[in-house]
């Protein structure tokens, strides 16, 4: 019997890629802008600073980095969820391009807004 | 581990208890229906289902940040619209519930890291310790700097 060629290494590469991505540098982000500016924790920037800040380009790619391939962790991961956890194998192609697709779709869109930013 | 090795080993040997002998007809499948709820009732398995789900909260906190990019490239108005917005009780609620899960990813990341990867120095398995503490260490240096880049800049 041949073995059949699998694109999943592909996948998983981004998959722990993405893992690694969003382990590191999502938690900070989202405890920032989403809990301590919005409870006056602490002040958020100015706009004109962090307008400033995302146009560095190394800012750009940071940011491009951490929104793309945690997309890509979440393709992969949440895939699974579905089919493993809550068995969900007859819409397997439908959940499989939902999933990349959206993943595809902000990484464009992150391309796209901090190109112009 | 070594359970493992010696189940790997068996199944290698034909020994294997799972396994059936071969037969010339093949037998009926007995594939009983599991429950699309067989993670509810024991622990770990709830655990398994969460930190799967930490992947939702992954999307949910990258959907923000590209909205806030947005906002923040369409002028000042629309960034106080963002901040606005975001100050309401229920996004407050969702982000918290969000770093929760969030949090849940990076502390089972980093301790599945030495399971993944057997690194083995002078033919010893180096101590799980010893490839997670750098990464916790990583994760609390680049999460100070980033912090106190935005506490500067205010």
């Amino acid at each position: 019997m041949e073995a059949k060629k699998s694109h999943e290494p592909i996948f998983w590469t981004l998959f722990s890629a993405g893992g690694v991505v969003a382990a590191l540098l999502l938690p900070v982000h989202l405890f920032i802008f989403g809990m301590a500016v919005p409870l006056h924790w602490i002040h958020g920037p100015a706009y004109n600073l962090l307008l400033s800040l995302a146009q560095m380009p190394i800012a750009r790619l940071y940011l491009f980095v951490m929104c793309s391939l945690p997309l890509f962790h979440f393709a992969h991961r949440f895939r699974y969820t579905l089919y493993d956890g809550l068995q969900i194998k007859h819409l397997n192609e439908v959940v499989f391009a939902s999933c990349y697709g959206i993943a595809v779709l902000g990484t464009v869109a992150a391309g796209w807004l901090l190109w112009r930013i | 581990m070594d359970s493992a090795a010696a189940r790997a080993r068996a199944s290698a040997d034909g020994h294997s208890s799972t396994a059936p002998a071969y037969t010339e007809f093949h037998p009926r499948w007995y594939r009983p229906r599991i429950s699309t709820y067989w993670w509810l009732g024991r622990w770990p398995y709830v655990k398994f289902i969460l930190r799967e789900l930490s992947s939702v909260a992954v999307a949910w906190t990258v959907a923000f940040t590209l909205f806030q990019l947005w906002s923040l490239s369409q002028g000042e108005v629309a960034y106080s619209t963002f901040t606005r917005r975001a100050s309401s009780p229920i996004m407050i609620a969702l982000n918290v519930i969000a770093f929760g899960f969030l949090l849940l990813h990076s502390i089972t990341w980093f301790n599945l890291a030495p399971k993944a990867m057997a690194v083995r120095v002078s033919g010893k398995r180096l101590p799980a310790i010893l490839i997670s503490g750098p990464q916790f260490l990583a994760w609390f240096a680049i999460s100070a700097i980033v912090l106190w880049i935005y506490m500067v800049r205010t």
